[in-house]
């Protein structure tokens, strides 16, 4: 496998272009479970749930991102990772997703859209604590 | 002429008071129109990377989706008729308003019910206005439409499309295409049935496509992409409304101010006149009763 190449990841929220650059690796989670993409990799188009992702640069910096659910989309070394809601986890601000979370808790497990937010809530505070 | 002098002094004050809003609401709307552009721009590459997942579906599985299904004796069609919150836009409602008329006349020329899904206040008053019934109004976004508004109007109109008994057939979109500055166009379009454009940058003979393995497959793959990517559309058919709403805006006050220009220098120029006809006519009254005097003190000597 040639060392050289790299990915090309661009990771688009529905209204802006959260990251874009090269890395060495991308781990997402999929419907079916985490994937970790190196260069080279077959195309792959997998949808992804709400959780966190994972790109890992040439210059060794991890960069950690919380998505809603949507799609990873691999092929040519062009990783492309949709999501309707995305953030970096410096901007995630760490107090507001532990309040959403403990109101979405509190809303109740049996409503579907607090469960949701409460996935929601848990990947960005996820995000954050694996980038700290 | 000294009342109509005052009258006219009057009426210049009023008008430069309302050229200054104009000019104020002309350049709020041209500070908006940059930011409405940039947001528009900020969603192409989601919009792109969208298309390019879902015609790569496409490509290599066959798409028999319900979102891509046509019926064949369409019997319900529903118009979603983006307009804006506010007026002082022009034409710009109006025309959009009217492109949906268009195509409701055309509908129902082909034998369809049409049923209308308003977003902006102006469209929504105006339907109510003519007690035309109107399913769903979404109002209070027109200038900064967020995607989270839009996700739950596409959503309505999915779960109507996909509704089997008493649903629609057809989805249609008519919102206002920003061209330029300078024109702005209403379209309208098919949101659904999707139509899907296989293949949008047509490779190369000897380029071997990728071929994609889905996780977890093709069709589940397919079934999350659609309403996204009919959402997709939906947004950005509100952003360029947004940025057209604001083009317009901005093109009307600039031609209020213009006109209002045009008024004050026409009622400056008649007030002017009525100035110096007054002063004509008292000086005529003051030589006219000097020469009376005199006349008349000469007739007496």
């Amino acid at each position: 496998m040639a060392t050289d190449k790299l990915l090309t990841v661009s990771l688009v929220a529905a209204d802006r272009v959260v990251w874009e650059g090269e890395a060495t690796m991308v781990i997402a989670r999929t419907t079916e479970g985490d994937v970790g993409i190196l260069p080279n990799h077959a195309p792959l188009l997998s949808l992804m749930v709400d959780g966190v992702v994972d790109i890992r640069t040439p210059q060794g910096e991890t960069w950690v991102a919380a998505v809603d659910a949507g799609f990873l989309s691999v092929a040519d070394n062009r990783v492309s990772i949709l999501s309707e809601h995305a953030e970096m986890s410096h901007e995630i601000d760490l107090e507001k997703a532990r309040h959403d979370l403990e109101r979405a808790l509190a809303a109740g497990e049996d409503n579907g859209s607090a469960t949701e937010a409460v996935r929601k809530a848990e990947a960005r505070i996820r995000a954050v604590e694996k980038a700290s | 002429m000294a009342v109509s002098l005052r009258e006219y002094r009057a009426k210049i004050k009023s008008t430069q008071s309302m050229k200054k809003i104009t000019r104020a609401m002309e350049l709020i709307a041209a500070s908006r129109i940059i930011k409405a552009q940039q947001r528009a721009q900020a969603a192409e590459p989601y919009a792109r990377e969208l298309t390019r997942a879902v015609s790569a579906v496409a490509t290599f599985s066959n798409v028999d989706h319900p979102l891509t299904r046509e019926t064949t004796d369409a019997g319900r069609a529903a118009i979603l008729v983006v307009a804006s919150d506010r007026g002082l836009a022009g034409a710009y409602a109006s025309n959009a308003i009217k492109e949906a008329e268009r195509l409701a006349e055309k509908l129902r020329a082909e034998g369809k019910d049409v049923a209308l899904y308003v977003s902006g206040r102006k469209a929504e008053a105006y339907y109510k206005f003519r007690n035309r019934p109107v399913v769903q109004a979404w109002t209070g976004f027109s200038d900064q439409p967020t995607y989270d508004v839009c996700k739950e109007i596409a959503d309505t109109l999915i779960a109507e499309f996909l509704e089997d008994t008493h649903g629609v057939d057809e989805v249609h979109l008519v919102f206002t295409r920003f061209v330029s500055m300078l024109t702005q166009a209403p379209t309208a379009l098919r949101l659904l049935p999707l139509e899907v454009v296989e293949g949008t940058e047509a490779p190369a003979d000897n380029e071997l496509l990728p071929l994609y393995e889905f996780e977890p497959s093709a069709s589940d793959v397919l079934d999350a992409l659609l309403p996204k990517y009919v959402t997709s559309r939906v947004y950005h058919a509100h952003l360029q409304a947004a940025a057209s709403e604001l083009a317009a805006r901005q093109k009307a006050m600039k031609s209020a101010t213009d006109n209002a220009e045009e008024l004050i220098k026409k009622y400056t120029r008649i007030a002017n006149q009525a100035r110096q006809a007054g002063i004509t006519q008292e000086i005529s009254e003051i030589v006219g009763g000097v020469n009376a005097l005199a006349d008349a003190t000469a007739g007496s000597e």
